[in-house]
């Protein structure tokens, strides 16, 4: 069962996002976004999400997903579904 | 071998860790590059990284080009030039019910929507007419799943006005226009949608945040099929069905309890499945795959399970049977040999693990479905696999079975020879070589471009360009078709020339493993010699391209008389080159009867 809290949904992120941007050495923080993170185009973004929610067994709204600038979001919306369960 | 189950993984295995997995599979040696383009209606990034996994893990080194989503028509009608310039061995439409505009509306007539299908038909013929003209490779186009809403009810499915009517209308007209086009394959979505469930293949919310139309679910089963299509298309499909028997073919073990007493036939659910089962196996057989069995048994005790009155499997549809308390990879092997096949090709079905497990790892190349004990589901993960995809259903494919089981005949027959001659004598081959013709234009093709072992260049052709060849009079192109007395071995063998002015080079020399060791190949030369000699012809030069798999062939041009050359930087590093001074008037062929042929004087 993966650690829910903010610090470890952050922690949990850290080898799924490296495998996606195929970036061995990638240490990405609640501030990380498209715009300073190498690789994180478009369709990076598609499967960052896909392996998100399958890892955590979640699955983000629409306009969650819309409303997505950075890690720190990703981090919250991972701990509201949790604690909406 | 692959580092990964590509049948049995889940999405889940292969999304978290695609690209590690990607660079582990792409450091495989001796992989087949392949250049694919990709035209979607939607998204189709994700199935093209899946495809890409799924054929690195068959052997392929695909390199993909996809163009923005819904613009098939637009790059395959209008501007071909960037298809062009990409080259594609394989181009892939990818299309959905989703993506067609042109729908009947509800209250529409019989003609309404008889020319809405034919609307929408004319616009697939001009894609596959501009694609065909202008880039000449194999295109493979799926039909349509049914659509996700029943407007109608169960009316949907019979009014002029219901989309699930209308979408089952267009699949059949897609299949009779594609069934007339070599070029095409369709790629069967409809059934593929049906076998994943339709809750599972749409992804709504995927589609409106990035057009992204399908689950991962629904692109793994497509890029599953699709390689599947790929290793057809290759001539890599599985061949061979190497069953077990004592609780795989029949219910219970025959050295214990005895034929009697077997579960198999009507009567129990138990026997009743054994004989679906059964008759599982022989449709296959009936289509081409080989069936062969590997059991731990004595041999006379395993056969009379066949003698069963309820038994729909005979001995005779098993070409090759190994029953006997080897191990089962030393029989697989033993089996291969038999047969003349490669191991690769063999898909292995023992309901025991742990005989499945110690095949898995002493023949790894050996396909090993994880079929579990439970027969009723046997059937239906040896489907799953889409180990024998066919490519097309030739006839050779329909009567291939046949042929092996002569081939078995023959090795009984060869080890009462002492003398190789006397055996090759005694089965009184009769050969017709011949200039390409075209009755045969598709078996040639076929059989360029899938044979491995004995292929100096393992160059592939697409039946286009072999048309084209057949009718280039620079080209010497020969065809060579083997009987004897056990049966007709049909058309094996092919040689290509090209001629620049008095020297011809050879691009593609060419046979099937069925007819190894049998001097069809000197057979083939002499035809050759005479054919170049007749038009002028002072030297031939050969090719020989080293793989993997045509090891056999290494030593081919030297042993026919031909000289070493210097290599050739415009080839592989590794591939020789071999000259032959003509005239030659020794025949090399004694064993086989050529029919007069007119190859020469064309």
């Amino acid at each position: 069962m993966p650690n829910l809290t903010p610090q470890g949904v952050l922690a949990d992120l850290q080898p799924i996002f490296r495998e996606a941007l195929n970036e061995d050495n990638l240490i990405i923080t609640r501030r990380s976004s498209a715009i300073n993170t190498p690789n994180w185009d478009s369709l990076a973004h598609i499967e960052l999400i896909e392996m998100v929610e399958r890892h955590f067994k979640v699955h983000f709204g629409l306009s969650e997903l819309q409303n997505f600038r950075e890690v720190g979001d990703l981090v919250d919306l991972v701990v509201a579904q949790e604690n909406k369960r | 071998m692959s580092l990964l189950n590509f049948v049995s993984c889940s999405v889940d295995e292969i999304l978290m860790r695609r690209q590690s997995l990607r660079k582990d599979l792409l450091a495989a040696e001796g992989l087949q590059d392949i250049r694919i383009a990709v035209l979607g209606g939607s998204t189709t990034n994700e199935l093209v990284n899946l495809w890409e996994i799924s054929l690195l893990s068959s052997g392929f080194r695909p390199v993909f080009y996809q163009p923005g989503y819904d613009r098939i028509y637009e790059y395959a009608v209008h501007n071909s030039k960037a298809l062009l310039d990409f080259r594609p061995d394989l181009i892939y439409l990818h299309t959905s019910c989703w993506d067609v505009r042109n729908k009947p509306s509800l209250n529409c007539t019989a003609d309404d929507f008889n020319s809405c299908v034919e609307v929408e038909l004319a616009r697939f013929r001009e894609i596959w007419d501009s694609l065909e003209i202008n880039l000449g490779c194999q295109v493979i186009q799926n039909n349509f799943e049914t659509p996700p809403y029943a407007i109608l009810g169960n009316l949907d499915a019979l009014a002029y006005g219901g989309l699930s009517r209308f979408f089952m209308q267009l699949n059949v007209a897609l299949a009779q226009e594609v069934a007339q086009r070599p070029a095409v394959s369709l790629q069967d979505v409809h059934g593929i949608s049906a076998t994943l469930g339709m809750r599972n293949w749409f992804d709504w919310k995927r589609y409106f945040s990035y057009k992204l139309l399908l689950t991962a679910e629904a692109n793994l089963e497509l890029a599953r099929s699709l390689t599947s299509i790929v290793r057809a298309m290759f001539g890599r499909s599985c061949k061979v069905l190497v069953l077990d028997l004592d609780n795989t073919l029949w219910g219970g073990i025959i050295g214990d309890q005895g034929v009697d007493k077997l579960q198999i036939g009507q009567g129990t659910p138990v026997g009743e499945a054994y004989t679906a089962f059964q008759e599982y196996c022989l449709s296959l057989r009936n289509r081409g795959v080989v069936l062969a069995i590997c059991s731990k048994n004595a041999e006379e005790i395993a056969k009379m399970g066949f003698e069963h009155p309820s038994s729909r499997l005979k001995l005779e549809h098993f070409s090759s049977f190994k029953a006997n308390w080897e191990p089962k990879h030393d029989n697989i092997r033993a089996i291969a040999e038999e047969l003349n096949l490669n191991t690769d090709s063999f898909v292995f079905v023992d309901d025991n693990p742990a005989e499945r497990a110690i095949v898995k790892a002493m023949a790894p190349e050996v396909a090993v479905p994880n079929i579990g004990s439970d027969v009723t589901r046997f059937a239906e993960i040896i489907e799953h696999g889409r180990y024998f995809e066919p490519f097309t259903l030739s006839k050779e494919d329909l009567r291939r079975t046949l042929s092996y089981t002569d081939n078995s005949k023959r090795a009984r027959f060869e080890s009462k020879f002492a003398d190789y001659g006397a055996y090759l004598d005694s089965l009184e081959m009769k050969a017709e070589i011949n200039c390409f013709k075209p009755i045969y234009l598709e078996r040639i093709a076929q059989l360029i471009n899938k044979t491995n072992q004995f292929n100096l260049t393992t160059r592939r052709y697409t039946q286009r360009e072999i048309e084209s060849i057949s009718r280039n009079p620079r080209f010497i192109s020969l065809y060579g078709k083997l009987s004897d007395r056990f049966g007709d071995n049909g058309l094996i063998s092919v040689v290509l020339g090209r001629r620049d002015t008095d020297t011809l080079h050879i691009e593609a020399w060419l046979m099937s493993c069925r007819v190894l060791k049998r001097d069809m190949e000197l057979a083939m030369f002499d035809a050759l010699v005479e054919c170049a000699q007749a038009k002028g012809i002072t030297t031939i030069k050969g090719y020989y391209l080293p793989t993997k798999k045509n090891q056999i062939v290494a030593d081919f041009f030297p042993k026919l008389g031909f000289q070493a050359c210097s290599r050739l930087p415009e080839l592989p590093a590794d591939a020789t080159v071999w000259a032959l001074a003509l005239p030659v008037q020794i025949k090399q062929n004694h064993h086989i009867k050529v029919l007069e042929c007119n190859a020469c004087q064309i």
